[in-house]
């Protein structure tokens, strides 16, 4: 084993093994180079000059609205380049502060209670105009679209029948119910003013427990249909409330507030054609073009790109 | 027919890859760590040979950070490194690390005394000695160690998908919810089990031509009597 | 790093401490899931490891298993399971039961065909029976072996039952993933603590189970 000649063998052995390595972990390398480049290892540094990176968060109309943006702002001539999928507002909105991401589709009144948990909602221009003034210096909002979407608590068919709750009903007629009823929500709806801390101080509502789901996508869908909560976040555009029968409790203290569809955007990172684009996309966009759009990607299945590109043509955007 | 299996291959456009490019990118997110953890183990491994003491602390070490969640790893790595490849690829890099380095170092010294001897009364170098001799012994532990990294490597790239499409096969499970098509998830599920099966099968294959002295197929214990290696290192795959 | 302070804020913060979202509650939770999918790996993987080490019988096609087991993802598993069946405890045994078996199956396999032949054939010689000699002379001698391969299933179904609170199931990850989307380190490094320490917990189980049920003849080997 260890004459001279096996071992030299064996030594011409290990080098050609080598090389296959080396070839293959290079093939690889090359073969992947198609990977996301927009994708910058240093966190925090900018995206390149003239590319728009338009991000969205996780769940399914977020990356509508994004694509919606991106395929408006190319039809204009600028690069984009997505960002889709980040994760909940806590992480987008540190991204948009440090320009790794340059628009992204956000709810204006939703926006307002994270940056200021305590701000009053009366009308969706005083709620813009206090969502500039607490904004990060270096982040603007354009102009709100009509299209609103909403969080809200809803009850599910069975909870509403049992209680007595009808679509007139509001949250407040929750409250002797409440300590029964498990909520559901994403998990960052537990921390959240827009969520068990508001329910809390605005209505007294003391649910038994809260359950983690998702941001009102299939999870939370399926656990309100199977009873495992009763309550829970839905989004106001949500397709399932109708088949479902769910039951959306009315806000008559607005803790929800207003959640117009608005862009929000990083100042130096959009050139005027791009605000242009963009704004010109919030004064075609309805809530009745939302819940519709909505649907086609939920429960039509089609590909949100593809809903985003048919609508912007058929809106002449593109 | 509208079968089950309709838009098997229909990837949503915001994953922003195509089926084969996922899998390009879970093949670099998986491996590369591998490949790093392997370079670094090597280098570590041996000074666990060579200075005895080190061992215990080095194995301390990695197996408390063996017991660290990969999700909780991503986190708190987000904020150095950003949502990107990078953030899944350094736990998994220490995750192989933690597999690799203790099955180098068994490997290592299961060379007998005696073939030690030899070489040395050969004149070979200490260097020499390790390369030629050492290392081409222990290479049946090494690579039952990478085959062990790998598996777990391939199946813990899906977990990036929680930091915002990171995951490669794994977003297939983030957009199957997102968009309640559960013909995604059997994709990603399905072509990460076959990507890790034929990553094994090259392991095995390249175990069989780097160890031409052992007979092929044999598993890495003699049947009776002799030295008794120790099992494969079954440690370490989440 | 401030790392250390937030394990010591989480630790120090009073509300993490009761109710459904508190300590004691998703740490038991934690171990329930664990414990339960660590009793049904071994309710697989023992008797089937045992009886294949004993004959000899099945080596290639419990490699085989094995390695298709541990190809298969589990968090991939969790998620189709989740979107095909819903919720509940099912789902996330399932993945961590497939997690498990491999490592008890092949190492008990392993540490029953490593039992040195000269004693097995002694045993056969003085008229043992079959199962005897299983139980009496090959189980006692491997069982260090054995017991270090139910180790390490327990240490990856600690470590992996975090992914349980992506299907909103309770348990020690869900202060991973709530703290991901909450974005509050506190509650991640506090999660991955306690995670790190339950399965450095059962480290020492398992060597305290060694020390008390390996026969020392054994041990001192």
């Amino acid at each position: 084993m260890t004459s001279t000649a096996k071992s030299s063998w064996s030594r011409t052995r290990h080098t050609g093994a080598a090389a296959v390595a080396l070839t293959a972990a290079a093939a690889l390398l090359a073969g992947c180079s198609s990977g996301d480049t927009s994708d910058n290892p240093l966190a925090g540094e900018k995206a390149q000059d003239g590319t728009v990176v338009v991000g969205s968060n996780n769940f399914a109309e977020s990356t509508l609205l994004a694509d919606i943006y991106g395929e408006a702002l190319k039809a204009k001539g600028v690069k984009v380049t997505y960002k889709h999928n980040i994760g909940s507002r806590e992480t987008t909105y540190g991204l948009m502060k440090n320009g790794s991401v340059t628009v992204l589709p956000e709810y204006n009144g939703s926006l307002l209670a994270y940056l200021d948990p305590k701000a009053e909602q009366k009308s969706a221009e005083a709620v813009n105009e206090a969502v500039k003034a607490k904004l990060d210096k270096k982040l603007t909002i354009l102009q709100s679209s009509p299209a609103e979407d909403k969080d809200s608590v809803t009850v599910n068919a069975q909870t509403a029948k049992k209680y007595k709750l009808t679509s007139s009903s509001t949250l407040a007629d929750l409250k002797d119910a409440a300590p029964d009823l498990v909520i559901g929500g994403s998990p960052e709806f537990q921390t959240r003013h827009q969520g068990l801390e508001g329910l809390k101080s605005v209505y007294g509502l003391e649910f038994k427990s809260f359950k983690a789901l998702d941001a009102g996508g299939p999870l939370t869908q399926a656990a309100l249909t199977r009873n495992t909560v009763q309550a829970a976040d839905i989004f106001t555009t949500d397709p399932t409330i109708v088949k479902e029968k769910f039951v959306v409790l009315k806000d008559p203290e607005n803790l929800f507030g207003f959640a117009n569809v608005t862009p929000l955007v990083h100042k130096s990172g959009l050139p005027q054609k791009g605000v242009d684009a963009l704004n010109a996309v919030s004064a075609k966009l309805d809530t009745k073009t939302l819940l519709e759009l909505d649907a086609q990607v939920q429960l039509e299945k089609k590909d949100p790109l593809d809903v985003a590109k048919a609508w912007l043509k058929s809106a002449g955007l593109d | 027919m509208n079968g089950f299996l309709d838009g098997f291959f229909d990837i949503p456009s915001d994953l922003q890859h195509s089926w084969l490019g996922l899998i390009g990118l879970h093949l670099r997110e998986a491996l590369l760590p591998v490949l790093a953890g392997l370079l670094l183990a090597l280098p570590l491994a041996q000074l666990c040979v060579r200075f005895r003491w080190l061992y215990p602390p080095v194995l301390g070490a990695t197996t408390i950070l063996y017991a660290v969640p990969s999700l909780a790893f991503f986190v708190v790595l987000i904020d150095y490194t950003g949502q990107t490849e990078l953030t899944v690829m350094i736990p998994l890099a220490v995750y192989s690390l933690v597999v690799l380095v203790p099955a180098i170092v068994d490997g290592v010294r299961s060379v007998p005394q005696e073939t030690l001897a030899a070489a040395t009364a050969m004149g070979f170098g200490p260097v020499r000695r390790y390369l030629q001799v050492q290392l081409p012994i222990a290479v049946p532990a090494i690579l039952a160690g990478l085959r062990v990294a790998t598996a777990s490597s391939i199946s813990l790239v899906s977990l990036g998908a929680l930091i915002g499409n990171q995951g490669a096969l794994g977003n297939l499970l983030a957009a199957a919810q997102k968009y309640d098509r559960p013909e995604l998830a059997v994709n990603s599920v399905v072509t990460t089990a076959v990507l890790a099966i034929l990553c094994d099968a090259l392991l095995v294959l390249l175990r069989v031509v780097l160890t031409p002295w052992m007979p092929n197929g044999a598993r890495s214990r003699p049947k009776t009597g002799g030295r008794r290696q120790r099992p494969v290192p079954q440690d370490v795959i989440r | 790093m401030n790392v250390l302070n937030f394990v010591s804020a989480f630790f120090s913060d009073s509300a993490h401490w009761h109710g459904y979202d508190g300590i004691p509650q998703r740490l038991l939770e934690h171990v329930q899931y664990s414990l339960l999918a660590l009793a049904l790996a071994a309710a697989i993987g023992l008797p089937v490891g045992l009886l294949t080490g004993h004959t000899g019988r099945g080596g290639n096609a419990l490699a085989f298993i094995a390695t298709a087991a541990r190809a298969l993802p589990s968090f991939g598993l969790l998620v189709l399971i989740v979107i095909m069946m819903g919720f509940g405890l099912l789902p996330v045994m399932i993945p961590l039961v497939i997690l498990a078996v491999p490592p008890i199956l092949v190492t008990t396999y392993e540490a029953v065909r490593s039992v040195d032949p000269s004693p097995v054939d002694a045993a056969r010689g003085m008229g043992m029976r079959e199962s005897r000699i299983l139980f009496q002379v090959e189980l006692p001698v491997a069982l260090p072996l054995i017991l270090s391969g139910l180790r390490s299933a327990a240490i990856q179904i600690v470590s992996t039952a975090t992914i349980a609170a992506y299907v909103s199931l309770g348990g020690l990850g869900r202060y991973i993933v709530d703290g991901l989307y909450q974005r509050d380190y506190e509650k991640v490094v506090g999660g991955a603590t306690l995670v790190a320490v339950l399965a450095l917990v059962t480290l020492a189980v398992f060597w305290a189970a060694g020390r008390l049920a390996v026969s020392p003849g054994v041990r001192r080997r």
